[in-house]
This record gives C-alpha cells, structure tokens and sequence, in this order.
C-alpha cells in the first residue's frame, strides 16, 4: 500500500495504450477480413452497426482538411456560448433577486420547483416554433438548461452568505448598494464558478439536442443527416468531434476558474496556522 | 474631570431585549432585562460574564443591529437610530471578506466612504503596517493565520477612526501567546487615541488587566449588571506583566467572588436543558 499512485508520464502512457486497445479492439472486430464472422451471417455486418474506427478517422480528417465541419461547429459553439452567457446572466439576476426579496421568493417557490422538475428537452419542438429552425431555438433550450443549474447556486449562496460578514459590512458603513455590489456578488459569482463546468455542459447538451431535433447546421445537424443515411461512421465522426470540444470547452473553464477564484481557498491549504 | 460635564460615549439606560423562544411556540426568552451601562469618552470598559449570559446582545444593541425592545440606547447624547455610524464591531467571528486582499478588505470601509480605490488602499497600506502586517498585503484571508486575520480586523475596523470601539470577544480563538501580543497592540493603539472601548470577554485575567472598569454580568436569562469595578492600575500596562502585580491579584480575587455564583448558576442553567 505504500507504493505511490501512479503519475507523470507512466500515467499517460497507461491512459493512451487504454486508448489504443480499445481501438485496436474496435478494429479487429469491425473488420471482415481480420476475424472469421462468428455471430453475424454478413461479414460487413459488424461494420455496419459498429463502425470502423479508421473510416471514423478518414472521415474526421477530411471535414477538417476540406473545412466542412468548421461552419458546422462554429453554430453549435455559438449556441453554446449564447446560451451560457444568457442562462448565466439571467441565472445570476433572477437568483439574486429572489434571494434578497423575500415576498417574490414565497410567490414564485412553487412555479421554480415546477420549471425544473419538468423534463425540460421536451420544450425543443415548442422552441423551434417560437423561434425557428435556427440557431435561437437552440440557445433557447440550452438556456433554459443554463438558467436553473446558476440560479439555483445563486440563490442558496446568497442565502447563506455569512451574517457576521454581512453585520461587519454595514458597521463599515456600507449602504443597500455597497453591500449588494461588495458582499452579495462576489459570493453570488463565487458560486456561479463552483457550477461553471456544468452549466458549460449543459449549454453544449442543449445546442447539440436542439439541433438533432430539427436543424439547418450545426453538429447534430451533421450527425442526424448521417443517421438518415444509416452512415455510423459519419454519426460516430460526430460524436468524436464533439467529445473533443466538450474538453476543449471544460479545459478553458477550469482555466478561467483558476484565474479569477484566487482568492478561494484550496483544501490542502485552508487554516493553515 | 471633563468626562463628567460630557454626554457619555454609550449609555444603556433600561434596555431589555426579549427574543421570541426556540423551543416552544409563543414562550418568550429575556437575553438583556432591564441593563443601564454607561462608557464614557475614551473610557475601556470590559463586560464579563458566564457564557451564553447576553453579552454579545448587549453589543449588537450598542452597535445598532439590533433594536432594544425596551429601554433607550444614546450615542454622545443622541438616541441611536439604525446602525450606529461612530462606532467600529470587532467581530468574535470571522468578518474579512474571503473574496478580498487583506489590503483590500482594510480598506474598504473608506472605499464605502466615496474615497477612491487609490486614496483608499493608500491609507489601509500604512494600517496594514501599524498592525505589523506589511508585507502581506496582497494575501487573502485563507492564505493568513488566525492571528494575521485578526489584525487585519482590528486594521479594517480601525481604519475608519471610530469614537467608539465595541469588540466581541475578539481574540478568544487566538492561542495564548498570539493573544497577549494582540492584547497589548490594541492597548498601544488605544492610547494614542483614548477611544470609547466596550470589551466583551470571558476571561477575567484579560478584562483587569486592558480596562478602566470591569463590569460583570449575572447569569442569563434577564442578564444585568450585578457588579463594577474600577481597576485602579497605572498604564501603560503590559498584560502579561500585570498578571503578577499585588492590586491585580486582589482585584482579581474581588471580582471573581461575584463572578463565581454566576458562573455556576449559568452552569446550572446549561445541565438543566441537556438534562
């Protein structure tokens, strides 16, 4: 047991041959010549329900070097961002409104709780009659996705922002606004970064569900064209593209998050004496 | 002899302070019943008593966060409406915002003020430095120890020059050594300035040897004052030194005949409701 965890390179290099068997695996099994069939009749059959994973790579490397994908995944991180940064807002607005207005809270509690116990995809198709078949009807699901996970954290990080904190701002003299611009805020914004990978998620789930549902461009677009053609090499591209970006978009997150939370503290290092 | 033809910094006259109960519906709980406290200009006054007796109520009524629901509460003469602007509360409890630099967070009383970012941070920088702390102005409060943030409280409340200082048992979280070193800084500081001090502390020790006058609290609930005594020892003082001066001790033995009763009666109260 007192052998260290395993780090560095060792753990990277064991991450990436994870990576290749599994394709490896993919490989061989999807490949008519390489294994004799053993449970399906049709040697391409494999192939066609699995895909192939160097298909899956040619067809990711042409979008790319033909510059296909690149208006494609241009809408679907513009609705990404949209949604994130309306939801966000609106998120932050609403939840320190109604964290500071007691009577609005008590009135509208039961309608919150109704907005988000409802299933909140199935809002998809009423969307894409409000606004169309593009990209707003999409920033529109992927808000409403947005809007509850910041809310919610901003309203209970409001509420619960310390009374002492609070009493100690005022004895220094700080009037409605001061406090609301110099405690309620930053402890609000604090907790709107605490969700900030999920929410960024989120947004991203909404674009890319909003545009499999009905849409002129767009990932999704691409991946449900390719399902109407029952071409899983192209769906499994889709699905790789995105994958990658979702970590491209959760790497810059936690990029920012360590920029502007400084002040927070880290657990190893908290009350330290 | 001038105090005397002046209106006292504090006076407390009657004030009682009736909380609704936690634990049965529409029983009532008296914290405060019926206290006239006076603190004079430039006067430390230290108020002990067995704990959870009301003391901090007391405070928060000097500070104005809390309205008496009887009695009346006057600031150099003035009743005292909403929060009481010439006073600075030294919390018991963690007060910095975690979110700014301990340079920051001195200053932003004065920021509160109108003063610019500039003008503010100027002046808390040189706070910084007379609580020792220079050096460490771009800390966060998680990145200071318990001593180093409790300084940076004293800088943020000091900082505004208030006439009256009320501080809530503020170095009980500090190890013994740390809290002398405290003790006697706050003492330094007090007089150069001679401001109106209200102490609220549990330890006797500490109360004899920073104040003028210690007043002792009886037991809860309806706590009031059921003793004062004027310490009679020449400053400046050094609190560790004090500890072993003859008057001190008899002071000690003086004040503690009175706080005992209550400490046990308050003991006695705290064993019946676990009981």
């Amino acid at each position: 047991m007192s052998k260290p965890v395993i780090s560095g390179w060792r753990l990277r290099t064991a991450q990436c041959g994870l990576l290749a068997c599994i394709i490896l695996f993919w490989h061989i099994f999807t490949d008519p010549d390489l294994l004799p069939p053993f449970y399906f009749d049709n040697p391409d059959q494999a192939a066609f329900f699995f895909g192939r994973p160097l298909e899956i790579a040619s067809r990711t490397w042409h979008w790319f070097s033909s510059g296909e994908i690149y208006r494609h995944l241009g809408i679907t991180l513009f609705e990404t961002s949209m949604a994130f940064l309306i939801g966000t807002m609106g998120g932050l607005s609403m939840g320190l409104w109604l964290a500071l207005n007691d009577t609005a809270s008590a009135i509208l509690d039961p309608y919150i709780k109704a907005l988000n116990s409802m299933p909140r995809v199935i809002l998809a198709p009423i969307f894409a009659v409000w606004f169309g078949l593009g990209v707003w009807s999409k920033v529109a699901l992927g808000v409403t996705l947005v809007f509850f996970i910041v809310f919610f954290n901003v309203y209970q990080g409001v509420r619960e922002v310390s009374p002492t904190l609070l009493a100690n701002a005022r004895m220094l003299g700080a009037n409605h606004r001061q406090l609301l611009r110099s405690v309620y805020l930053p402890s609000a914004t604090s907790w709107v970064f605490s969700s900030l990978h999920t929410s960024v998620g989120l947004a991203f789930v909404g674009a890319v569900v909003g545009e499999y549902l009905g849409s002129a461009g767009g990932v999704g677009y691409l991946i449900l064209q390719a399902e109407g053609n029952f071409d899983v090499n192209t769906v499994f591209a889709g699905i790789v593209v995105l994958t990658a970006f979702a970590l491209l978009l959760d790497a810059l997150v936690g990029v920012i998050e360590k920029r502007l939370m400084v002040w927070q503290p880290k657990t190893a290092q908290s009350e330290r004496l | 002899m001038t105090n005397q033809t002046l209106a006292p910094a504090l006076a407390f006259d009657g004030v009682s302070c009736v909380f609704a109960s936690n634990e049965e519906a529409g029983a009532r709980y008296v914290a405060v019943g019926d206290t006239t406290l006076h603190v004079a200009p430039g006067e430390f006054v230290s108020v002990v008593g067995p704990t959870g007796c009301g003391k901090s109520t007391l405070l928060n009524v000097a500070a104005g966060l809390l309205e008496p629901s009887a009695g009346s509460i006057k600031v150099f003469g003035e009743p005292l409406v909403g929060i009481n602007s010439r006073a600075g509360y030294m919390f018991q409890a963690e007060a910095l915002m975690p979110w700014r630099s301990a340079i920051s967070n001195v200053a932003a009383g004065l920021e509160f003020k109108g003063l610019s970012k500039a003008e503010a941070e100027r002046e808390a920088g040189e706070w910084l430095k007379r609580v020792g702390l220079g050096g460490f102005e771009n800390r966060y409060p998680h990145q200071m120890s318990g001593g180093m943030r409790k300084r940076t409280a004293l800088a943020q409340t000091l900082i505004l020059d208030p006439d009256i200082i009320l501080m809530d048992e503020p170095f009980s979280a500090l190890d013994v050594q740390t809290r002398q070193l405290m003790e006697n800084e706050v003492l330094a500081l007090w007089q150069a300035k001679r401001k109106a001090v209200l102490f609220i502390t549990h330890d006797l020790d500490e109360a004899i040897a920073m104040s003028d006058r210690v007043v002792v609290l009886s037991a809860g609930p309806a706590t009031y004052p059921i003793g004062e005594f004027t310490i009679d020892l020449e400053r400046p003082r050094d609190v560790a030194e004090i500890r072993t001066h003859p008057r001190f001790v008899e002071l000690h033995q003086q004040i503690w005949s009175v706080l005992r009763d209550e400490v046990l009666k308050g003991y006695a109260k705290q064993m019946e409701v676990t009981a």
